[in-house]
């Protein structure tokens, strides 16, 4: 009567270390299989080479970069089980403060004409602060006066907006210095999105703001008897968020040469599904730049290859809307795979 | 001559049994949580289920009420086999089940609660609630209970909720009723009522199965008594042929003095010194000192307070009086962070709600409460020097995983929990609170840590233990706290505690504190 023998549980050695391949392979797979889609597509279609044209391979990245920098920001925002619709919003308001602070002295209408020809840094740091702050004030809505974030965010997201407006009653800002458009010109905004991915890369996988980031998302109140200051880190997470989205106001406006008040229009929503395609989960807790950086550029190879084919824009979107869906049903699939296993 | 063979004798469709289980089998990944197990229930009888936590009476249960689906073996009512693929197939069969945890929706009505899924409709297809409002009086006053049908659940307390449930599991006028622990929140008169309510059932000869850790009711409620342990059936008889005694034996499979590794080991200075403790409206006035290598054991009833004081010492709920002193200096602890700066660690009560990270790593789950001091150059974690730190702790607790990349999820109960000892003991705690160590896993892994407490107190830790366990509090206690109700009703040493002793100050408010 007195033993307890343990044949209910298999004896595994807990040195044995097993890999499965990880999201990402998957998510590189179905890239591959959209490009070589549209390569042949294209044979048949234009009787053309989609893939063999480094000058549209590059544009398709240029295009997704900016995106891209805030899909970072947004990814690590949905693995603490938040997200960020304000970020499209908040990259507008960011550009028109950074081109009215990077105008050139022969422009005669300038908006601060005392405040012309600034050495680059000083539009830049501008725009990643004032996109900081709005991510600031996300993230104390969030922890302080507990509001969901869609909710909060949501508010970001008008209130930027109107600002970006009413900063020059809705008018242009442009002719910008050359040293400041330098910075959206030529392969530039790819590089800067790549820095960022590797920096955010290193940052979730390697520091203690990373994996507080994951567990805030696996389970908050876990991480809070653990010794975690989820609030505090919440507000950063979302303060980096939105340094990020300013960082892509900053580079938007470089690369266009102008402020406006209309820039990034849905690109949070963008950002979103490069996150969600590339296999982070809307529950949290789960989810790497690696995937996000593939998911943006599954992205950018579909506009890519519908403009090369010729589709019209419309037939576009109704493409676009399918995949993201399809990314999230993938999503709950693999999360109730988890689920059952657990 | 063919009707012969297709139609069977009468005498076979009237069985003796109302619901039988027969040679069910369930595994989750790793556990075999049920294996060969029998149930039988007669008609117009309380069929009482005993086990120790992790005995698979819940397991049992849902296999019964359609939550799970058994590997083998299958469940039959009337004698006829049953194929249930969910709880709405049960419900429709006759089998109604009242959960430990609570499922009414807080701002939903009592009646609206109750006809959920049933309610009456008028002429134009819209719900009828005048006449939702009069079933659910005419319930009522089947039932005894005085409530208002068009209150707010939110507003109910724990045992109303429990009301609402029971009554509510009475209107499917099911044949088969499953009660899990009916009795933890209530109250002895509601628990009275609850009987009266039981006993009317029994008489209309309907089958109920009651879960329930409390000795005394068993033998007051039930008719017959089945006994569970590690997922196999042990034992089925008549309530009038069994002793608590026996059961308790037949629950642990030996005798119950031999379970707990207590050691006599030199008790230290006081750590930890509290002093009229309280949260508003929670608990208020708890006074105590821990020793190093004393361990301290907190029981009382679900609700009396016990989980709020540990949160309160943690830091996760900060007091809202009273002081904390340690090692006589006073102190204030307003966070989880600062109470692991003072050397304080929390295994929590809820493993899965408050304790693990479900989707990440054993690895990752270990090393969380450790990734400062020590384990990290600036922003950077030494993953190679946490690496090595958690294959030692896993080998140390024993915990049986794959590897430290599993994910946690994949594991078992007790290996679950071992991971969090882990986490805390990575810290390196002095003063280690332990909230329920051991519900539900395994009384294999329940020995091991057991011991394993015993270890650390030996050390020189202030262990403070809180567990619905008794057998595990006396077991393993230095000195029984009890609390009831959010107070302190009385202190008792090793050899003055027994069940009886801490049942009576557990289910009192005594005037002794």
């Amino acid at each position: 009567m007195t033993t307890t023998t343990d044949k209910t549980h298999e004896v595994v050695t807990p040195k044995a270390r097993r890999k499965k391949l990880p999201t990402e392979v998957s998510i590189l797979i179905v890239l591959i299989g959209i490009a070589v889609l549209f390569e042949i597509l294209g044979w048949i279609v234009r009787g053309d080479s989609f893939l063999m044209n480094p000058q549209r391979l590059l544009i398709m990245i240029l295009q997704m970069s900016i995106i891209g920098i805030i899909a970072i920001g947004v990814t690590q925002i949905i693995i603490t089980g938040g997200i960020d619709l304000s970020s499209g919003s908040v990259l507008a308001l960011t550009a028109m403060v950074t081109a009215s602070l990077a105008q050139s002295s022969d422009y005669m209408r300038a908006v601060y004409p005392a405040l012309t020809d600034l050495p680059w840094l000083i539009p830049l740091a501008a725009g990643m602060l004032v996109g900081a702050l709005c991510g600031l004030v996300n993230g104390a809505l969030i922890s302080f006066a507990v509001i969901p974030p869609f909710i909060a965010t949501l508010g970001m997201m008008v209130s930027a907006r109107g600002l970006a407006r009413a900063y020059t009653d809705g008018q242009p800002v442009s002719m910008l210095t050359e040293q400041f458009t330098w910075i959206g010109s030529g392969a530039n905004p790819v590089i800067i999105f790549l820095a960022v991915a590797v920096l955010f890369h290193i940052a979730l996988k390697h520091t203690r703001y990373g994996k507080y980031t994951y567990a805030i998302g696996a389970n908050p109140q876990a991480a809070r008897v653990s010794g975690i200051n989820v609030r505090r880190h919440l507000v950063l997470v979302y303060t980096i968020g939105g340094l990020l989205a300013g960082l892509a106001g900053v580079v938007a406006s470089a690369r266009a040469g102008t402020g406006q008040a209309g820039m990034g229009l849905m690109y949070e929503l963008d950002a979103i599904a490069a996150a969600v395609i590339g296999g982070t989960s809307l529950a949290g807790g789960v989810g790497r730049i690696t995937g996000t950086v593939i998911g943006a550029l599954i992205l950018g190879v579909m506009l890519s290859g519908f403009t090369f084919l010729g589709v019209d824009a419309y037939y576009q979107d109704i493409v676009k809307g399918a995949i993201i869906v399809a990314a999230v049903i993938t999503d709950q699939y693999r999360q109730r795979k988890r689920n059952k296993t657990a | 001559m063919t009707t012969n063979n297709t139609q069977r004798p009468a005498a076979d469709t009237s069985p003796r049994y109302l619901l039988e289980v027969v040679d069910a089998r369930k595994t989750f990944p790793g556990v075999v949580a049920l294996d060969n197990v029998q149930l039988r229930i007669r008609p117009g009888t309380v069929h009482a289920l005993m086990g120790e936590n992790g005995a698979g009476k819940s397991t049992l249960m849902k296999i019964i009420a359609g939550i799970y689906i058994p590997d083998q073996g299958e469940v039959r009512l009337h004698g006829r086999p049953l194929t249930l693929n969910g709880p709405l197939d049960a419900l429709e069969a006759g089998i109604a089940m009242i959960h430990q945890e609570l499922n009414l929706m807080p701002y939903m009505t009592i009646a609206e609660n109750i006809w959920i899924r049933r309610e009456p409709l008028n002429a134009f297809g819209l719900v009828d609630h005048q006449r939702m409002h009069e079933m659910t009086s005419s319930l009522f006053r089947r039932l005894g209970i005085d409530m208002d049908p068009d209150m707010e659940v939110r507003h109910l307390t724990v045992a109303g909720r429990q009301m609402i449930e029971i009554a509510k599991a009475v209107s499917y006028e099911s044949d088969v009723l499953i009660m899990d622990e009916p009795t933890s929140a209530l109250t002895d008169r509601e628990v009275e009522h609850l009987f009266r309510i039981i006993n009317d059932l029994r008489s209309q000869g309907k089958g109920i199965i009651y879960i329930t850790h409390k000795m005394d009711e068993v033998f007051e409620i039930s008719d017959d008594i089945s006994v569970f342990r590690d997922g196999q059936f042990i034992h089925s008889a008549p309530a009038s042929e069994l002793s608590s005694d026996e059961i308790i034996k037949l629950m642990v499979g030996r005798e119950v003095t031999q379970m707990f590794p207590k050691q006599e080991v030199p008790i230290g200075d006081v750590m930890l010194s509290v002093r009229n403790l309280g949260l508003e409206g929670v608990f208020e006035d708890v006074s105590f000192d821990v020793r190093g290598g004393e361990i301290l054991g907190i029981a009382g009833l679900v609700g009396s307070g016990r989980t709020n004081v540990a949160e309160t010492l943690f830091g996760v709920t900060p007091a809202t009086a009273g002081s904390i002193a340690l090692d006589g200096r006073e102190t204030v602890i307003s966070s989880p962070h600062q109470a692991m700066l003072r050397g304080l660690a929390l295994l929590t009560e809820d493993r899965k709600e408050t304790g693990l990270f479900l989707g990440l790593s054993v690895l990752e789950n270990m090393q969380m409460a450790v990734l400062r001091d020590g384990y990290t150059k600036g922003p950077f974690v030494e993953q190679h020097r946490l690496d090595h730190q958690c294959d030692e702790m896993t080998e140390l607790l024993r915990v049986k995983t794959p590897s430290l990349e599993e994910r946690i999820g994949n594991l078992s109960g007790g290996n679950q929990q071992k991971v969090l000892i882990g986490r805390w003991l990575m810290t390196k705690p002095r003063i280690l609170i332990l909230d329920e160590p051991t519900r539900g896993i395994d009384v294999g892994a329940k020995a091991e840590i057991h011991k394993l407490i015993t270890k650390l107190a030996g050390e020189g830790v202030a262990v403070i233990m809180i567990s619905s366990e008794l057998p595990e509090v006396l077991g393993m206690s230095d000195r029984i706290m009890v609390m009831h109700e959010g107070r302190v009703t009385g202190f008792l040493d090793r050899d003055e505690a027994n069940q009886v002793s801490i049942m009576e100050l557990a289910s009192s408010p005594a005037a002794s504190a």
